[in-house]
Formats: C-alpha cells, structure tokens, sequence
C-alpha cells in the first residue's frame, strides 16, 4: 500500500468516528436528562474513575478471569473435536447430543454453576468455559473434518503417524477453522464474564458497572460502559493479530488461489 | 444409503440415551448430590408440572415475542444498511473502522443503561437483541455485496439499469446466500440474548422463570427450564436452516459459509 | 557419477516389488458392489522403471493405492522386498497428481522435504544434506524458504518428487504426476525422472494414462483393460538408454512401440463397450 492510499484510508476511518463523537458531544452539551449526561462530563469522570488502585482491584481480576476461561475452552474445544472429528462413530454418536448442549443460551447455566460452584471465581471460570467451548468444538470437528485427503494420504505415505501426525497435520490443517471457532469464543466470553460478574461477585468490571447504576453515579456508569467496549475491542485486535500471524501461510494460499 | 441414514439416526439415539442415563444415574449412585443435580426423571416430572401452568406458557410466548421482534427488526436494519454501505465504495470506507470498532463491543455492558431506561419492559432486551444480532446481518450483507460479479455489474450497467434495478436483479440474488447465512447466526444470538436479558434484567419470560425457580431454590423446575432453553435453541437452528434451504434451492452458488 | 551406468539385468531372481492377483471391489454389504480391479499380476525388479498405462476408469488409481498400502486389496497381495504390503511401508515415497494438495501449505519448501526425515529419526546433519541435494537436484536451490503456493505448478510438482527422492525410498510410486501441468513443464520433468532415476538406481513404478509418456520414460510398459481391470500386455521398450525429447521421440522404434501401445488401449476400450 501506498503512503498517499495508507493516509486516505486512515483519514477515511478516523473520519466517521470523529464525527460521531462531535456529534454526541454537541447534542449532550445542555443535557438534563440524568441518563444521558453531557460527554464531556463523561470524560471527565473518567480519569477520577479508572484509577490505578481500580484497575487492580476491578479490570485485572476481570481479564483474568475472562482469559483463564477462554484458554482453558480452547484447549477443551481443540481436544474434543479433534477426537470427534477424527472418529466417524464418535461424531455420528455424540452429534445429537452436541447440538442439545450449545443450543442450550450459556448464561442461563449461571445459576446452575453457581449450586456446584458457589458464587467464587471457580462459577465464573466455568460459565465462560461452557460457553465458549462449543464453537471451539463445533469449528474444529469442521476444520478437521475439511483436511485434504490427499495431504492426509501423503502424511501416511511418510510415515507421519501419531503425534507428528496431530503436530503437524490436523492441528495446522485445521487451524483456520480453529481461529473462527476462537473469533466467536472470544466475543461469548466477555459476555459470559460480564453476566457471570453482575450475577453475583465482589469486584470486576460487571460488578461495578451494576453498582454505579444502583447506586444511580450515571456518568461513571457511562464511563464503565465505556471501558468494556474498549476491552472488546482490544482484546478482538489482540486476537487478530494472532491469527495474521499464526495463519499467514492460510491468507497467502487464499490470495494465490484467487489470482488464478 | 438409506440404510446408513438410519444406522446414523440410530447411532445419534444412542448418545442421547447415553447422556439421559448418566443425568439419572449420578444422583441416584450420589456421585453428585440430588441437591445439585436431581436425577433426569425428576426433572422431567418437574417439566411436565410446568407444562400444566398457564404462568409457564405466558413466559415461553414472552420470551418468543421478544426475539421475533428482536431478530425482525435487526434483520430489516442489517439488510438496509448492508446493501446502501455495500453499494457505495466510499461509504464503505468511510464506516469500516467504526462498524469494526462497535460490533466487538458486548451488547451485554448496555444492560445497566437499558435498566435504567425501560426498567422491566420488553424494550430493553429489545435493544440488547437488536445490538447483538444486527453485526451477524450486517457484516454478512457486506460480505454478499463484495461478491457481486464485476462483469455481471457492468454487463447490468451497460444496459442502463437504475440503481433500484440493479440492487434487485444484481446486487440482491447474489448476496441472498449470505444473507440467509446472516439469518441463521442471528436468529441463534438473538435467542441467547433474549433469554440473558430476561435473566439478568428480569423482564418477563424463560430466562425470568428460570432466576425466580434458582432464588426460590426450586433445583429440578430450574433444570427443566434449562433443558426448555435448550430445545428452543434446537428448534431455532433447525427452523433457521430449513428456511435456508427452502429460500436457496433453487440457487445456483448454494455456497458454504466464508470464514474470515 | 557418469550417465552410461548399466541398469541390473530384468532377470534378476528377486523382484523389488510383486503384485500377485489382485482385487478390488468397492462397496458390498448394502450398496452394488463395484469391481474395479479384477485380477492383476507382475512384478518389477530392482532399479526398474515401469510404466503403467491404462485408458481413463482403468482402475490406475486404484492400483496404485494398494500398492501404496493406503488400501487394502480384497484378494491377492503386494510383497516389497520380502514384506506383503499391509500398510504403508517405510521404503516407498509416493508422488501424486494433485502437486497442490500433497504439500503442506504451512510449510515451506525446506520444511516439506525435511518433515518425512525428521519422521525416520535422521540426525539433523544429515536431514540438511539429504534436503540440500534433493533441491538442488530438481533445480530448486534457490526457494529453500518460499511456500509451496508461492511457486508455480511445475515448481510445486519438483518440491514434490524432491520430498521423494530425499526420502530415499528403495521404490518411487508416481500416480500421474504430470497431468495437470502444461506441456513444456511436462517434458522437463519427464527428463528430470529419468535422469533421477538413472543417477540415483530408485525402482520406479509410474502411472500415466499419456500413451507417448509411457513409452519415453518407461524400460516396461504395463498396459491395462478398461475396468474391471486385468493386465493386457506388457511390452518392453527397447529404446536406448540415452532419451532425448526430440530425437527418441522422432525415431522409428518409438514410433513402432507407440503404435503397439496405442492399439492396445484402443483394443481395451473396444473390449469393455462389447
């Protein structure tokens, strides 16, 4: 790309969330209204909201939480549906029941961790856990079910068995169907997070947005909306970026497909 | 052919066969105490009581009223932005930063703010419903639009078709496929949100009943009205993926989902 | 290495490979069966190439499947060495049609060549010589870090047949390598078999379905009836070893032995429509 197309494009990106921004900022500027208070009082409540000391206490506790719950899902997922993909009787055994158990809304078996686990970080850990295992499961019994036959015919031809089978050919070959299943794992576990935490909890991000809305501190409540768009937002970039690098091979391949 | 069909049907059976006795066995062996987890027959006794009361079956209409709507309005909102943004390659420059920095925020952070705005009233899981969903109509739609043939395109403009005229004999027949695939992962979120916000905000439906039954410590009602979220699910994915079928088979391109 | 090194003799005692009355018939239980090969029977000595041709539907592939051990036959057997082929054998390295889809796109051209030897437990030092010969000798020096879809089709196939010779195989299985590659490419690469073959003394068993193909490169050409598939003839080629894309195949004796061939699969086809 080009500087002259890379300065257009960014000035063409910037250009719309700047106006929405002046926008809210105008049309709030003599707000009365209590819930939608002026956006400059949004910004300046923020600093004295987000301090350090809450950062520690309420978003650190949250990310790791949101993070435990997803890394352990992915390794799940991953492991299950190599299994399920990988075995005809399994998958045709276990596909009705599957179905059944992701059809079933995650957050609706808040309640239920909650009688095994109590309302600790255990409940939560497992909510996002259940939650985000299905797609993870459901995209790689896709993707190793979608590996070439003649790649898998040349692994056996070499003697590329076992291990070295699953390093080398299942997991990279269905590592593209793996990162989607993640994409969509990842936007049901800050969901799953903030639920978990406005459910019942002691601290984290969906607990004191609940508790500035109880508490009726509307422009900090803005400000806590605001920081867990932001954490959607950097963790999906974060996840991006990981998979432009993990899947570079896949986006090269595509490109050259298409060029011929 | 039809023999393996059935022998599959079969297989499927025996899984769910497989899971109902573990769910009777566990607490009946005390494994897990029946506290926690009643065994699958009092469950089922439980949902056959709930089935019997009118308070149940308002509930269940509840929560499908709430994602009809949920899902009507993101779909007729999806389509028509899909399809202007879509259209204009400036358009779609200019909104790609902010339609990518606004979906990977979780609709659930706007739960304080709808609390606070319709309390209790079906609106406010509206607006969860419509945030969430309206990204998997959107982004599809855009996707569908992309894919218009440029020859096609031309071939339509070197005829001096309108704008209308292209937009329904171009535009529309090849981004249909995607909007249906737009349809069913929409229709899948819109359930899981409307059964959150009744959860979490307690406006009334199944995801309401199901927190009454958990604080009233009522175990077997609570699973059975987890069990009936599950079935919903089900019968969403599959309504969803009939009406695909019906609506693209007379498609030429009855193409598989993109991943990307 | 000089190019006038004598090839063993066809007589020897023990074949490298022997295929004795093989069958195969797909489906059974519910659905109709389909008999796809018959009954097929020949062998090949050591440091032999052998062309296999048959018309379109013969079964080739099958064949070839067997033989690599990815399928079981429903009668007869395939010995390598002295073992029957029950799975697929550590001394045999296959290169397929589809040249895109047999290499890892995850790799790169080094990894792909290398990945079989790290699977055999060779010690690095090694691994990196057989990899630096092997693309040299296909004339890839220079792509050792580029990705498979980075190259063009001929160049993907080269990768390919240098994954095989690196892997030192006592017998190369080709199943119609060149098909999907345009003609000059094509006659490059036939020229790279042969020489590879010659220099490196590899049993070859290559499968084509190309008539003048069969007879260029082969020392034998197998040649097979239509489906269900039986072996109609095996005709030695009598050409000298020295091949060149222009004067072999303007000579008469190529020209004689193409005939042969060409009437026979004619006679095949012939054979199935009565």
């Amino acid at each position: 790309m080009t500087a002259e197309k890379l300065a257009r494009t960014a000035t063409l990106g910037a250009a719309l969330p700047a106006l929405l921004l002046a926008l809210w900022w105008v049309a709030t500027a003599d707000s009365t209204d209590p819930y939608v208070p002026p956006l400059s009082l949004i910004f300046s409540t923020f600093p004295e909201t987000w301090t350090a000391e809450r950062l520690q206490h309420d978003v650190i506790p949250s990310l790791a939480r949101l993070l435990s719950g997803f890394v352990l899902a992915v390794v799940i997922g991953v492991a299950a549906g190599v299994a399920v993909g990988s075995f005809h009787g399994l998958r045709h055994t276990l596909e009705p029941v599957l179905e059944f158990l992701r059809a079933i809304p995650s957050p609706v078996l808040i309640p239920v961790v909650i009688l095994f686990a109590g309302i600790d970080d255990t409940m939560k850990i497992l909510v996002i856990v259940y939650g985000c295992v299905w797609p993870v499961l459901l995209n790689t019994v896709e993707g190793v079910r979608a590996i070439d036959s003649v790649l898998t015919d040349t692994s056996r031809c070499y003697g590329i068995n076992r291990s070295a089978r699953l390093r080398h050919l299942i997991l990279p070959g269905a590592s593209p169907h793996i990162f989607a299943g993640m994409r969509q794992a990842l936007s049901l576990s800050i969901i799953l997070m903030v639920i978990g935490e406005m459910f019942a909890a002691s601290n984290g991000l969906g607990f004191s947005i609940v508790q500035f809305q109880r508490s009726f501190a509307i422009p900090e409540m803005w400000t806590g909306i605001i920081v867990l768009g932001l954490v959607g937002i950097a963790l999906s970039l974060l996840l991006g970026l990981i998979e432009r690098r993990a899947l570079a091979w896949y986006f090269g391949l595509r490109r050259s497909q298409r060029r011929e | 052919m039809r023999n393996t069909f059935v022998l599959r049907w079969g297989q499927g059976l025996i899984g769910l066969a497989a899971l109902i006795a573990v769910l009777e066995l566990l607490p009946r062996t005390s494994l897990v105490s029946a506290r926690y987890l009643p065994p699958f027959s009092t469950m089922m006794t439980a949902l056959r009581r709930q089935l019997g009361e009118a308070s149940f079956w308002s509930a269940l209409l509840n929560t499908a009223q709430a994602w009809a709507i949920g899902l009507t309005i993101a779909m007729i909102l999806g389509i028509v932005l899909g399809l202007v943004i879509g259209s204009f390659p400036l358009l779609r420059e200019l909104t790609f930063s902010t339609i990518e920095f606004l979906r990977p925020i979780p609709s659930v952070a706007l739960i304080p703010l709808v609390v606070l705005m319709f309390g209790t009233r079906m609106q406010g899981t509206l607006v969860l419903v419509v945030y969430a969903s309206l990204w998997q109509v959107l982004i599809q739609v855009l996707y569908g639009v992309q894919d218009v043939d440029p020859v096609v395109r031309e071939t339509a403009r070197s005829y001096r078709f309108g704008r209308m005229a292209q937009v329904r004999h171009v535009v529309w027949p090849t981004a249909l496929p995607f909007v249906m695939t737009g349809f069913r992962l929409a229709a899948t979120v819109a359930l899981v949100l409307t059964i959150t916000a009744e959860l979490v905000i307690g406006s009334p439906g199944i995801g309401k009943q199901i927190a009454v039954a958990q604080s009233s410590g009522a175990v077997a009602t609570m699973y059975s009205l987890v069990i009936v979220t599950g079935a919903l699910g089900v019968l969403v994915n599959l309504l969803a993926r009939a009406l695909e079928r019906r609506v693209l088979a007379w498609h030429p391109s009855h193409r598989s989902e993109v991943i990307a | 290495m000089t190019s006038t090194v004598s090839k063993p003799p066809l007589t020897d005692t023990r074949p490298m490979l022997d295929v004795r009355g093989l069958k195969k018939v797909y489906g059974g239980g519910r659905t109709d069966p389909v008999e796809a090969v018959r009954d097929l029977t020949f062998s090949v000595a050591p440091g032999e190439l052998v062309c296999i041709v048959g018309p379109s539907g013969a079964g080739k592939t099958t064949l070839l499947k067997c033989i690599a051990g990815l399928m079981q036959p429903t009668e007869g057997e395939v010995v390598l060495g002295a073992q029957t082929v029950s799975g697929p054998p550590a001394g045999m390295a296959v290169v397929f049609q589809e040249y895109g889809r047999s290499l890892f796109p995850w790799l790169t051209v080094r990894q792909n060549v290398e990945l079989p030897l790290k699977e055999k437990k060779l010690p690095k030092a090694r691994r990196t010589e057989l990899v630096v010969k092997a693309l040299s000798a296909v004339g890839l020096e220079h792509v050792h870090d580029s990705y498979p879809w980075q190259l063009s089709g001929g160049m993907q196939q080269r990768v390919a047949i240098a994954r095989a010779v690196a892997y030192e195989p006592q017998v190369l299985l080709m199943d119609e390598p060149f098909a999907a590659v345009d003609a000059q490419t094509r006659a490059d690469l036939e020229d790279l078999v042969r020489e590879l073959w010659r220099r490196l003394g590899v049993t070859i068993v290559f499968v084509t379905h190309d008539i003048d193909e069969s007879v260029y490169l082969g020392q034998r050409v197998i040649v097979l009836s239509s489906s269900p598939t039986v072996v109609m003839e095996d005709v030695t080629v009598d050409l000298p070893a020295e091949r060149d894309q222009i004067g072999t195949r303007s000579s008469q004796r190529f020209g004689e032995l193409r005939t042969r061939v060409y009437s026979l699969i004619q006679q095949a086809k012939h054979h199935h429509d009565l």
